[in-house]
């Protein structure tokens, strides 16, 4: 052995450890894949071993390679053995390459459990803290159910080091597991004022998390945070809990202004720029939340945007980009403020860092008025063109659109301007954003009716070079442009100068090397065109002109059937057909274009992008009920993780017909037209010269020489944008001139009116009239669309569930989950101290939790509406003028601890139980618990009955009781009497008193005398009944007995008061000593085994009762629970509140059943097999 | 909440990566590469912070990064973080990382992955800050050396014995050797511990 030792560690020795095989890596860098798989194999080879530190050395040189990219999920079970071992070192190793390697989907992750609980509640506190390092990488909803308590005991350890880890832990707890939530906030929040700054401030953090996803369960804490805010020193605790504020703002305004002035105060005297920035931000989203209700805080917004230009104008490049970030956020509410900074942010359009440059784009978006629209746009064309790199340029269009089609084209004055500066955007090489450029001419061709006429002379000059766009080398996005221009041309062909032209344009050969998406709108608008032509030339009188046109699309059409793509193949073919047909009744001279157009016939309306949403659902119809029966192998569509890192490709369009596939195209083309050709039976469609033309070689063989123009080309005839400026311009000086005089002439009035109205010449935005009559469509909405906005909330969203509301006081089904022993039908016995749990004690103490959680829901109650007042009182004070706030009521940290130890607290529980027994309400009479069968299988189940009997009854009042013995004190048991009042009277001064006997003696509150009696602690109104608790002594238990009581009480109704009396008789079963305890079969073999106890037996005849309600009754009457069950055979057990054993052997026959016992004492025997023969003998 | 935090040297070599949300390893070194690319490209003395390109999905999320001579320490966070903060934070970082190495160099962290990891976890815990605070960092990672010294024992001392014979640069150790040879090199071991 020893040797085998030795053998390992000089084995190991010759190991490469982790220096040498980085070293290795770098003496191999020709053939590094080959060296590390090399090395992988090694490292296979060495897991392998035995030895613990060759495994650990291994599985730390997989961590480094982990991080080169190879794969080491093969070793995730020989991680979990490095985890598991003893020694810290190799622990840490393991748990490292845990957290690097191990997911979701790690299947071992799951054997992990009982070794993570181990680890955290080892005696050391560097176990401790790796394990907890490494479970918050790799918590798994299974792990964070099963170790959520665990975790929740260490939030209390003694040692801060551990403190702040479990309570850093406890967030990623509740994203997996967000049922711990409630359980655990209550001692998250005492962890806000550990005395451990370290530890606090994980609290704040994970807080400051959760209050970032669901802010309005968090407002409650406002108070304590505020707390915190003015006292801690820790800059970072700080800037979370200001953080923090800014999330809880913009939900209770009278917050906002509690905290501006304690801001204000720290922004005038921090010297952390970290910290100025946090609290300026914070005090912009307060300012925010106040713009509603209170206008005048100039002074706060001048101070940050005062702060904010020292930021921006800062030679920190970071604080610039920080203060132009927090500058956007002053813009949505305050623009006015901002706008008086242009020149800065200007400024910062030029600078060398593209981050500053998109901050400063972001803050033009609202920085554009009517007024000074287009002047930006024309700065950012300039930078556009001079732009280099796609991103950063595909970023200043996606910016153009956004400023000009903010709210609905708010500030576009000029719409034919718009449209050109589109127009020059589909000049941009190698952008990816042509479908953005194609959705906004769309929507102004669409919603502006007035520049559709513009908007198509436009579109078809794009259309008629669409060479230019479809040539350029990278054919990628610019393209899509040409489906809205094509699309335009179709749809007001009426506008169109030339239509002829532009069908031309359209059906040309290169068409077809378009995607095939665009084709098929080219196809269908080509129609649309031919439509307007025809009755163009019909109403004209041009037959001939018409019929050149139809023969144009027969001829050109053809180049669209062979299309690769089937939606433009579908489309053409079945248009082919109609036209073909349209030139049969041409030829026979009928008028056909009105028919044509009716095709086309109608105003197809914008429709909102929701719309579809918004359909509300008709009653009666289920969404999701199957139509028909789902087919039972559906292929799921694979669903892509939402990653943060992820690329925008799905974007592009993929409709792309390969080189290969044209060519082969064309190759099958050419030989079907042979095979046509030669083939005598295939009758040809009419020829004609221009058929044959399409025969010969087609343009699309011609080979285009590609140009590569630097310069942007100027396309003829397109207008270019910066003439409408200037156009414009003048325009607008023209309007401001005539309204000049206007006003002057109004003023002349006024000064003769001798009236004094200042009216300050400004020049607002209103002053501007459009050049056009715009009439912007809105957007079609379905009726009685449901006006909820809640289509932004992604259902998938993890934080949500976490929405739980932490004010409401803990339910008793609220505990975390905590490890409990399975009963197996053969399980061993456990430790002989081990209280076990049983129903039938439990019921009456679950009766006093009710009760106790009733009376703690009350106080939680009052507490919470106290709580509720607090923060109203704490948030209506007006802020203090002193720079010290009063100190705020911080709310009591009563709230209720979670349960965690149930075993353990019972004990505590039960004695307070006894002593608050006496305001027991009486619960509800059925039992509660239903005999407990200790492993036995449950078949059927008895109707619920109840333990409690009658003791006496008059025409007042009725006395049920039930006695059991208590697990606590030998030799007692408690008498649960409920009193029920049935008469219209009050009942009070109720008093009970009992005569000892020798046996048996109450136990009565200390001083009183035998004969007094004890009062029953409550009163009883009509109707009402309440349960008291008494305790007995008994001395000897193997013998029933009795004992006469009086209850007496006064009876009060309107009429007067009478003294009544009721005489009741306590009957002591010998089956009332008897706790109901589980024993295992092992224990119960012994037992029986040790010869000591004295053996009789009873038979009972005419039993017809199933086995199994039988054992149930006896359970249940008796309190005895089964050991093993064997067909119609059981063995039970029961022990008497002095320690005897009983044991049972019931056997069931045809029609009888016999029961064999066997108990230490014969005379306790004897007197209960009597009692259950008569139990028995009922059924 | 922190997403990621990595470290590359000037030519894109990782030294350290540790992401606290889950990505397939090909994901992880595409994201490496990318955010190498994106840092490269700047500047010295233009802004730390990054966002936009085809790496980060969600505006919540920026790169956070300092270059310290020839490594950088890239942090990708959330909007919950203060961007200073995160600064402040890599600056501690690495000056713990200098007093835990005595005078940090790339080559510390190129064959000490696993302490830089040990160190980090002190620092920041499952993408949640930890510990701000640089003598409370010290104090626990030399308290968990203290524990690793103590336990090393039987394992680490060849190890170490090992190592320092390889330092000598013996031209090749031969795997395998037979029990003869063994029992012959036990005792000259310890005369290296």
């Amino acid at each position: 052995m020893a040797l085998k030792m030795v053998k390992g560690s000089i084995d190991r020795m010759f190991d490469k450890n982790l220096q040498d095989l980085v070293r290795g890596i770098r003496n191999h860098k020709e053939d590094e894949a080959k060296y590390i798989s090399q090395c992988i194999d090694e490292i296979k080879q060495e897991l392998k071993q035995d030895n613990i530190a060759v495994k650990a050395n291994a599985v730390c040189k997989l961590t480094y390679l982990q991080m080169l990219g190879y794969d080491i999920s093969w070793a995730a079970f020989n991680i979990i053995e490095v985890m598991s071992a003893s020694k810290f070192t190799f622990k840490r190793i393991g748990y490292l390459a845990a957290s690097q390697s191990f997911h979701e989907g790690t299947d071992v992750i799951m054997l992990t459990t009982n070794q993570i609980r181990k680890d955290l509640s080892s005696p050391s506190q560097y176990d401790t803290g790796v394990a907890l390092t490494g479970l918050s990488c790799f918590v798994t909803p299974d792990l964070a159910r099963d170790l959520a308590n665990d975790i929740m005991t260490l939030m209390s350890h003694t040692k801060p080091y551990i403190r702040k880890k479990a309570v850093l832990i406890m967030y990623k707890v509740f994203l997996k597991y967000p049922e711990s939530l409630r359980p655990a906030f209550p001692r998250l929040k005492e962890k806000l004022e550990d005395p451990d700054p370290g530890v606090q401030s994980a609290a704040v953090n994970v807080i400051c998390e959760l209050a970032r996803r669901n802010p309005k369960n968090y407002l409650s804490l406002a108070p304590l945070f505020f707390k915190l805010m003015t006292s801690s020193t820790n800059n970072w605790v700080l800037i979370k809990i200001i953080k923090l504020f800014g999330a809880l703002t913009p939900l209770e305004p009278r917050l906002g202004k509690k905290l501006i002035e304690p801001l204000t105060n720290l922004i005038h005297s921090t010297s952390a720029m970290s910290l100025l920035y946090e609290c300026v931000n914070t005090v912009i989203a307060v300012l925010i939340s106040l713009s509603s209700g209170m206008p005048n805080h100039s002074a706060s917004i001048q101070l940050c945007v005062q702060k904010l230009r020292i930021l921006i104008e800062d030679s920190d490049q970071n604080l610039k980009y920080l203060g132009l970030l927090a500058m956007s956020k002053i813009l949505k509410t305050h623009p006015k403020s901002v706008q008086s900074h242009k020149d800065l942010i200007l400024q910062c359009l030029d600078d060398k860092d593209e981050s500053i440059r998109l901050r400063a784009l972001d803050l033009l978006y609202g920085m554009v008025s009517k007024k000074n629209l287009m002047e930006i746009v024309k700065k950012l064309m300039t930078h556009v063109d001079k732009a280099e790199g796609t991103t950063y340029r595909d970023e200043l269009l996606t910016k153009i659109i956004d400023i000009c089609s903010q709210s609905n084209y708010q500030y576009i004055t000029n719409f034919e301007w718009y449209i050109s500066i589109l127009v020059e955007l589909t000049r941009l090489e190698g952008t990816r954003h042509g479908h953005l450029i194609a959705a906004q001419m769309l929507d102004v061709a669409i919603r502006v009716k007035a520049i559709r006429k513009f908007a198509v002379s436009q579109m078809s000059a794009l259309l008629d070079s669409a060479h230019l766009l479809a040539s350029s080398t990278q054919r990628n996005g610019i393209c899509e442009v040409l489906y809205a221009a094509a699309w335009i041309c179709g749809e007001f062909s009426e506008h169109l100068q030339e239509p002829h032209h532009t069908l031309e344009a359209m059906l040309r050969p290169r068409v077809t090397t378009l995607p095939g998406h665009i084709q098929a709108v080219y196809v269908q608008n080509v129609v649309k065109l031919y439509a307007s032509i025809l009755q163009q030339k019909e109403q004209a009188g041009e037959a001939e002109g018409a019929q050149a046109v139809t023969q144009l699309m027969v001829d050109r059409l053809p180049q669209f059937v062979q299309s690769a793509d089937l939606e433009v193949q579908e489309r053409a073919s079945c248009i082919l057909q109609l036209v073909k047909h349209i030139q049969k009744l041409q030829a026979k001279d009928v008028p056909v274009a009105e028919e044509v157009s009716a095709l086309f016939a109608g105003e197809l309306n914008p429709v909102a992008p929701k719309a579809q949403k918004k359909v509300p659902v008709p009653e009666g119809l289920d969404l999701d009920a199957w139509i028909n029966e789902p087919l039972s192998d559906s292929e799921s569509e694979d669903e892509r993780p939402r990653a943060v890192f992820h690329e925008e490709e799905q974007r592009r369009p993929k409709h792309r017909p390969s080189e290969a596939d044209e060519e082969e195209l064309a190759r099958r083309r050419e030989a079907r037209k042979q095979e046509q050709a030669n083939n005598p039976f295939y009758i040809k469609s009419s020829p004609s010269p221009q058929k044959r033309y399409q025969d010969t070689p087609g343009v699309e063989h011609i080979p285009v020489v590609q140009i590569d123009l630097s310069v942007p080309l100027k396309v003829p005839g397109l207008p270019m944008s910066d003439q409408y400026v200037k156009l414009e311009e003048e325009r607008r000086h023209r309007q401001k001139l005539e309204k000049d005089k206007r006003r002057k002439k109004r003023k002349e009035k006024e000064k003769k009116g001798k009236r004094r109205h200042s009216s300050l010449p400004t020049e607002s935005d209103e002053d501007i009239a459009p050049a056009q009559q715009v009439d912007i469509v809105t957007e079609e909405m379905p009726e009685n669309a449901l006006p909820s906005d809640e289509d932004d909330k992604d259902p998938n969203d993890p934080y949500r569930a976490l929405d739980i509301d932490l004010d409401k006081p803990l339910a008793d089904s609220e505990k975390l989950p905590i490890q409990k022993h399975r009963n197996t039908e053969t399980s061993k016995s456990p430790e002989k101290d081990v209280p076990m749990v049983e129903k039938k004690s439990k019921k009456p103490k679950k009766k006093e939790k009710k009760h106790k959680e009733k009376e703690r829901d009350k106080e939680k109650k009052k507490e919470k509406e106290k709580k509720a007042e607090d923060l109203d009182f704490w948030l209506s004070t007006t802020p203090p003028p002193a720079p010290a706030p009063a100190p705020a009521p911080v709310p009591s940290t009563k709230s209720p601890k979670p349960k965690k130890k149930k075993h353990r607290k019972e004990k505590e529980e039960r004695t307070k139980g006894k002593k608050k027994s006496k305001k027991q309400p009486p619960g509800s009479e059925e039992a509660a618990g239903e005999p407990v069968q200790n492993g036995a299988p449950e078949e059927e189940q008895l109707p619920p009955e109840s333990s409690y009997s009658l003791l006496a009854e008059n025409s007042y009042v009725k006395m049920t009781c039930d006695i059991r013995g208590s697990l606590q004190e030998d030799s007692q048991v408690t008498v649960a009497i409920v009193l029920e009042n049935r008469s219209s009277s009050i009942l009070k001064g109720m008093e009970l008193s009992v005569l000892d006997s020798l046996n048996a003696r109450m136990a009565r509150p200390q001083g009183s005398s035998v004969h007094d009696g004890v009062p029953v602690p409550f009163q009883l109104p009509p109707g009402v009944s309440n349960e008291a608790q008494y305790v007995f002594t008994i001395q000897s238990i193997v013998m029933a007995q009795k004992l006469k009581g009086t209850l007496s009480f006064i009876a009060k109704n309107d009429e007067g008061a009478t003294h009544e009396k009721l005489d009741f008789r306590l009957h002591f079963s010998c089956s009332s000593y008897l706790i109901t305890t589980p024993c295992y079969s092992d224990a119960f073999a012994k037992l029986l085994e040790s010869g000591d106890l004295s053996m009789s037996s009873i038979k009972v005849d005419g039993i017809r009762m199933s086995f199994q309600n039988l054992l149930a009754k006896i359970c249940f009457h008796h309190h005895f629970s089964v050991v093993e069950r064997v067909d119609s055979c059981a063995s039970m057990y029961s022990r008497s509140i002095q320690g005897h054993h009983v044991c049972l052997l019931v056997k069931k026959g045809e029609n009888s059943v016999s029961v064999d016992g066997k108990c230490s004492d014969s005379t306790l025997l004897s007197n209960l097999l009597e009692e259950m023969k008569a139990t028995l003998a009922k059924c | 909440m922190i997403q990621a935090i990595l470290v590359f040297n000037n030519h894109g070599k990782p030294r350290l990566v540790r992401f606290y949300q889950r990505f397939v390893k090909e994901i992880q070194q595409q994201i490496v590469r990318e955010t190498f690319h994106l840092v490269l490209k700047r500047d010295d003395n233009i802004c730390n912070f990054l966002e936009g390109g085809s790496l980060i999905g969600g505006s919540d999320y920026k790169l956070i990064y300092r270059h310290y001579a020839t490594l950088y320490f890239v942090f990708c966070v959330d909007s919950s973080e203060s961007e200073l903060g995160i600064l402040d934070l890599i600056q501690v970082f690495v000056e713990t990382l200098d007093k835990c190495f005595e005078n940090v160099c790339e080559l510390d962290l190129i064959f000490h992955m696993d302490k830089v990891h040990y160190i980090l976890q002190e620092v920041v815990m499952g993408g949640m800050v930890l510990e701000t605070n640089m003598n409370e960092i010290v104090a626990q990672i030399e308290a968990q050396n203290r524990l690793e010294k103590s336990e090393g024992g039987l394992s680490a001392a060849p190890a170490r014995a090992v190592s320092a014979v390889k330092n000598i640069n013996l031209p090749e150790i031969p795997r395998n050797i037979n029990i003869g040879d063994l029992n012959i090199k036990v005792p000259n071991l310890s005369q290296f511990v």
